[in-house]
């Protein structure tokens, strides 16, 4: 089954990192990425701008308001998201572990399965 | 990376906020910054130990005001310090303190703190020492080297430059819906000097000053991330990480000035870039445009080019003009004049700028456009007489070796031509 990890961390933290200490986080977290890319098992993998650059468009009384941000008052932010093959919940359990091992940030991984995956290639 | 240097990160990281909260406890500068300082020496003998707190500025904060009241209680010799035990116990109690602690005040600690530097009576660049010793907690040894100042010099500049603030009287009243537009503007205005302080450098310095850029964007993160819906705000961080974008190409190896036009632009910064642009249209959708929105809509442009060509001169000249009517500038319109340069000729550029001489007789960039037209006018004698102004006001080595290229070369073709005419 494909599962999605969506990682949540202060942004106020992440964002405070210097070049160096940033690049050192993300150098470890490919490493723990290319495990699993050899194997076949990693999907599409992405890192989100700050929610500053944000925008929500939601719906209020049937029409659609475009919002910035989102305003959430919480200590934690959507920053990204893994697409991985696993077996069972085990196997996703322990991908985020180790991914949470070599990042400093603290934060959690949301582990969900993907009911609909339509990875189009896109030129970026 | 060692722990201490995260650790330090941590700390810098919380410090607007720490120091605004003090500064709000104390209703004074020095007692704030020494109850952050004194919280911070406690931070990092108990962090590594006890591992990071959950959220560092509520620590800081609540461990910086005991100490704080317990250093005037010592000076009246009423009671001891308390002991370092007592207060690392507090890491259970942490979450819930984060919640009593200024949730509502957070946003206008911070602003006070950068406001309270911005005092009019200090002259742009203390006001600019000040910020990045208070708010971003920078060395005095960091900011004299990028202002290219003996350490001592800037260490007294900054005293000064306090006890001048001190003096002021801090505005601790919780501001109103106005003041606190009228604060997040004065705050706006000297997070760009800031930035235009490590911008405007030649080749040599541009590593010393890179820091001033750097700071600067992270204060415009900052304010923001507490006013995420103003767009003028959006837009002065758009424009200040398009504008930095562009570091890595803007001098060659020999620390010359690579115009924008010969700028390699596959070492622009993508990621800056990126998130520049998507701030530019957040900020255009309010529909409520300001001068900052307007400077990054034209940095989004050059940004939007892949090569030099493809920039939309016409567009910029639009934007220039309604820049124009916003901020009514001599230099705005001789920025404006490079753009119409570009749609309708030197001639209609030339005589844009003619009418400012007087305004700008002592700004080199005037004449440097100046000589630039004449000599694509092929009025070469006149531009040379407008380059040798500009070489003379000149702010940096490299402006004026720029400079020097196009006298160099106005001079050979002089040469080439006088040596033709006694040919013939």
């Amino acid at each position: 089954m494909l599962y999605a990890i969506l990682c949540y961390a202060s942004e106020d933290v992440v964002c405070s990192w210097s070049k160096e200490q940033d690049d050192e986080v993300m150098a470890k977290l490919i490493d723990v990425q290319d495990k699993y890319a050899k194997a076949g098992r990693l999907g599409p993998v992405a890192r989100l701008l700050p929610t500053t650059a944000a925008t929500t468009l939601r719906k209020v009384k049937g029409e659609a308001v475009v919002l910035d941000g989102p305003f959430a008052e919480t200590k934690e932010q959507f920053l990204g998201f893994y697409t991985l093959e696993c077996r069972d919940l085990d196997e996703a359990v322990e991908f985020a572990r180790e991914l949470s091992e070599v990042n400093p940030s603290g934060g959690s991984y949301e582990i969900r399965p993907v009911s609909l995956f339509n990875p189009t290639k896109v030129a970026v | 990376m060692t722990e201490l240097a995260w650790i330090s990160t941590a700390i810098s990281n919380a410090r607007p906020q720490a120091m605004g909260a003090l500064l709000r406890y104390f209703r004074d500068l020095d007692a704030a910054e020494e109850a952050f300082q004194d919280a911070c020496l406690r931070a990092l003998k108990n962090w590594p130990k006890n591992g990071p707190p959950r959220d560092p500025a509520a620590w800081l904060i609540f461990v910086g005001r005991n100490s704080g009241i317990d250093a005037v209680r010592k000076r009246a010799k009423q009671a001891p310090m308390p002991e370092e035990d007592q207060i690392s116990d507090l890491e259970d109690a942490e979450s819930d303190m984060a919640e009593r602690l200024d949730g509502e005040h957070y946003r206008d600690d911070i602003l006070r703190l950068l406001f309270i530097c911005c005092h009019p009576d200090l002259p742009a660049t203390q006001q600019i020492a000040v910020a990045l010793r208070i708010v971003s907690g920078i060395t005095v040894k960091q900011i004299a080297r990028a202002f290219l100042v003996g350490e001592s010099a800037m260490e007294q500049r900054i005293t000064r430059a306090k006890a001048r603030i001190a003096d002021a009287g801090v505005p601790f009243e919780t501001p109103g819906p106005v003041e606190r537009s009228e604060r997040l503007a004065a705050v706006a205005a000297m997070v760009y000097l800031i930035f235009n302080e490590g911008y405007s450098t030649n080749g040599g310095e541009a590593p010393a000053r890179a820091p001033l850029c750097e700071e600067a964007i992270r204060l415009a993160r900052l304010l923001l991330r507490l006013f995420q819906a103003e767009p003028e705000i959006m837009g002065l961080t758009a424009l200040l990480l398009l504008q930095h974008a562009r570091a890595p190409a803007r001098f060659d190896e020999n620390g010359e000035i690579v115009l924008l036009e010969n700028q390699d632009r596959s070492l622009w910064s993508r990621k800056m870039i990126d998130e520049g642009l998507a701030l530019v249209d957040k900020a255009l959708r309010h529909r409520k445009p300001g001068p900052y929105q307007v400077q990054a809509a034209i940095a989004a442009l050059h940004a939007r080019a892949a090569v030099a060509e493809d920039t939309d001169w016409a567009e910029i000249d639009l934007l220039y003009g309604l820049l124009e009517q916003m901020q009514p500038s001599p230099v705005v319109t001789l920025n404006r004049a490079v753009a119409v340069s570009k749609v309708r000729g030197p001639e209609a550029a030339l005589a844009m700028i003619e009418p400012l001489e007087e305004r700008l007789s002592g700004y080199f960039h005037f004449f440097g456009l100046r000589g630039g037209l004449l000599m694509q006018l092929g009025r070469n004698e006149e531009a040379r007489v407008a380059f040798d102004r500009a070489i003379a006001l000149a702010n940096t080595a490299a402006e004026a070796a720029h400079i020097r290229i196009h006298i160099d070369r106005l001079i050979k073709e002089s040469a080439e031509k006088s040596s033709l005419q006694k040919a013939r």
